[in-house]
């Protein structure tokens, strides 16, 4: 059974259809207790990082996700909120991950980064049978520095984390739900981990 | 780097995809789902879905579709035609589209940009924009390109942008249909001037005139419908010849 966990920060619904479409088994929950006893975890959401970080703290998530043991996915914003700290509000996050997440630099790029982009130098078994060069679909205007927790890294303007990995814990700044068949991979070797 | 999007354009009555297709092997080609699949496996970076129902029974139809297009489709989608309120823009979004287009609604009350855009997002929210030129001037239009309205597109379109707009759709009503190519000038200066996505819509007819828009125009997508419903350019030949012309495309 994968936990999603839902801390209230709108729509839950593109990661649940895209495990519906995987035939995975799951459950929506901000039950620590579930949380726990689950096989995988999946962290999505959207919003702004402070109003996300209160929400996890006022379920006591902010505690119970960091503990975790087995696999857990961090997806967009919930992969922000598993690093260091988000320049958005300047918000101190729950540091499973060294990396600071930066506003992208203004000037010359459009902001959100939107669309499809590639992903270089990838490692670790999320990225299993894709090679540099895939293409995934991003939505945002934060990013992940580039540091030694990177398994996977875009340009967009600058370098920043794709997806990053530490221990147990993964997380990935663009949507995996919604990047066609390469996310469709992803999402499988995650539920492989 | 970031790639340049092909989106087909699916219109829908009642629930049912208009227009014919020349799909092989494609069972039901009125089915939104299935051509949107179809399509998303074709290598098409976003679908979107404009509801033409005039009735309100037809309108029911759509927000149900929308629910089983989410649950079948792995790429992002947009859907529009009829928005008129931030409640209609939210049943969309629980309904799991990825953004909404809005575009007589917010020429009549522009403040409904401002308030899709702060309620969830500017990312959730397309403002298209249909205009044609009278007299020398880019005029707003509505209605099909029926009625000018008193806005002018340059303006209109800054302050869709100030308002939150997360892309712009623009579709010059003098060239839509006509399969003549894009106004690429025009595509050029609304991407100068403004800093979020312009889609290019209404008039392609070849490669080339994609081409074109996505390169001198400075487009970031393309969007179309019948070149790729009638099977007139399919999607990989599509790509492959943007790619052979180093426009950078997913593929």
């Amino acid at each position: 059974m994968i936990a999603i966990i839902d801390y209230d920060t709108g729509n839950l619904c593109s990661v649940v259809n895209a495990l519906g479409r995987l035939g995975a088994e799951y459950t929506v929950t901000s039950d620590p207790a579930v949380i726990r006893a689950a096989e995988r975890v999946l962290l999505p959401g959207v919003g702004e990082a402070r109003t996300a970080m209160a929400r996890l703290r006022e379920r006591g998530l902010a505690e119970v996700i960091p503990s975790l043991t087995q696999p857990v996915l961090g997806i967009c914003i919930g992969l922000q909120l598993m690093c260091a700290h988000s320049e958005e509000s300047d918000t101190p996050c729950m540091g499973i991950f060294a990396n600071r997440v930066r506003k992208f630099p203004a000037g010359g790029l459009k902001v959100p980064h939107m669309g499809w982009n590639t992903i270089e130098g990838l490692s670790t078994p999320l990225f299993d049978g894709l090679t540099g060069g895939a293409y995934i679909y991003y939505v945002h205007s934060y990013a992940p520095e580039v540091n030694a927790d990177t398994i996977a890294t875009t340009t967009y303007g600058i370098p920043f984390s794709g997806a990053v990995a530490r221990d147990n814990f993964f997380g990935t700044q663009f949507h995996p739900e919604k990047s066609g068949r390469t996310g469709e991979l992803i999402l499988q070797n995650f539920l492989k981990l | 780097m970031l790639a340049k999007r092909i989106i087909p354009c699916l219109d829908i009555k009642d629930g049912q995809t208009v227009k014919g297709i020349n799909f092989l092997g494609l069972q039901n080609v009125g089915d939104p789902v299935e051509l949107g699949r179809r399509y998303a496996d074709e290598g098409a970076d976003e679908l979107v879905y404009l509801d033409i129902s005039a009735t309100l029974e037809g309108r029911k139809t759509f927000a149900q579709l929308v629910e089983k297009i989410a649950a079948g489709i792995n790429i992002p989608f947009t859907v529009g035609g009829g928005i008129g309120s931030v409640e209609d823009a939210g049943l969309l979004l629980k309904a799991g589209a990825d953004k909404v287009t809005v575009n007589s609604a917010a020429v009549r009350n522009p403040q409904l940009v401002s308030d899709i855009a702060s309620r969830y997002g500017s990312q959730f929210i397309v403002v298209a924009i249909d205009a044609k030129t009278i007299d020398g001037r880019w005029v707003v239009t509505t209605h099909g390109g029926k009625r000018p309205t008193d806005k002018e597109l340059f303006s209109w379109a800054r302050e869709a942008e100030e308002r939150g707009a997360g892309e712009i759709l623009f579709t010059s009503m003098d060239h839509d249909g006509t399969k003549n190519g894009y106004p690429c000038d025009t595509f050029a200066r609304l991407s100068e001037m403004l800093s979020i996505p312009i889609v290019a819509s209404g008039g392609a007819g070849s490669v080339a005139d994609i081409a074109e828009v996505l390169t001198v125009g400075r487009a970031d997508a393309a969007l179309a419908a019948s070149i790729f419903h009638y099977g007139e350019i399919a999607i990989p030949d599509l790509k492959r010849q943007l790619a052979e012309q180093n426009i950078n495309v997913r593929i």
